[in-house]
């Protein structure tokens, strides 16, 4: 799915990265608590949260993750934005909730990123 | 490729600044081409590591080694210590504030995770007075890029 079709699906508004709106995700991963987000390994993950501060966008350059969708209409201050232009992360922001996000991806084809366990 | 050393200075509850060390570090080893996915994890273990300085301890820094063959980091940090190591490396287990994971931190996966990324993990603690990190990755071998971004 690329980060089009997740816009489109999220009816979404881009607030950074828009020239990487063709980049391909393959699994996603939804939580509030980015050390939960750093079990994450997969390749072309996308990451769902409520979490708005730079940490999310740190955390999402850590993982190689290309794009970030902050759910239930919160809107990330201009140093979250900015730290994502940066790194060339999208960041896209949808009313829906964390669950309703993540039920219209994985409806659509998009599977959950598996996480390492011990 | 000749051995590269890298030092950077972390100081206390500076979240402004939480992940720029780790952040250089992931853009120097992306620079060596060295394998993605071997970069990711070693980003994921300092990135963690940093964190921790910030959130439980002094201030402390970390020492990066580049060589060849393998990627090795040293994390010192000044501070409390760890009272018990083994319930330290336990899923779960945490001591960080309300504050703190509001921030998205806390959830008591660092130490585990930390582990998890690399190849030989060891951690020593003197209670009260300090807590390192020596974490190895293994990197010769895999230094071409594969899967792309």
């Amino acid at each position: 799915m690329t980060l089009e079709e997740v816009r489109h699906l999220l009816d979404a508004e881009v607030l950074s990265g828009h020239e990487y709106m063709k980049k391909e995700v393959s699994k996603a991963f939804s939580c509030d608590l980015m050390s939960d987000a750093l079990t994450s390994v997969e390749d072309r993950t996308l990451l769902l949260t409520g979490l708005v501060n730079p940490h999310t966008v740190r955390t999402a350059e850590m993982l190689d993750i290309s794009g970030v969708v902050f759910v239930r209409g919160k809107v990330p201050d201009e140093d979250t934005i900015k730290l994502a232009k940066e790194n060339g992360i999208v960041i896209m922001i949808t009313k829906y909730t964390l669950y309703v996000s993540s039920g219209i991806l994985y409806s659509n084809g998009l599977e959950g990123a598996s996480i390492l366990h011990n | 490729m000749i051995t590269i050393k890298l030092k950077y200075q972390v100081e206390k509850d500076d979240f402004m600044k939480a992940g720029q060390a780790s952040s250089n570090l992931k853009k120097v080893l992306k620079q060596l081409g060295i394998n993605s996915k071997i970069v990711r994890k070693i980003a994921i273990a300092t990135y963690e590591a940093e964190m921790n300085i910030i959130i439980h301890s002094e201030g402390g820094s970390i020492d990066a080694s580049i060589d060849p063959e393998k990627v090795k980091i040293i994390v010192r940090d000044r501070g409390p210590g760890i009272k018990d190591i083994e319930l330290a490396m336990k899923a779960g287990y945490s001591t960080a504030s309300q504050k703190v994971r509001e921030l998205g931190f806390g959830a008591g996966m660092g130490l585990p995770n930390i582990k998890r990324c690399c190849d030989e993990f060891a951690i020593r603690s003197s209670f009260g007075e300090y807590t390192e990190l020596s974490i190895t990755i293994y990197h010769s071998g895999n230094n071409t890029e594969e899967g792309g971004e």
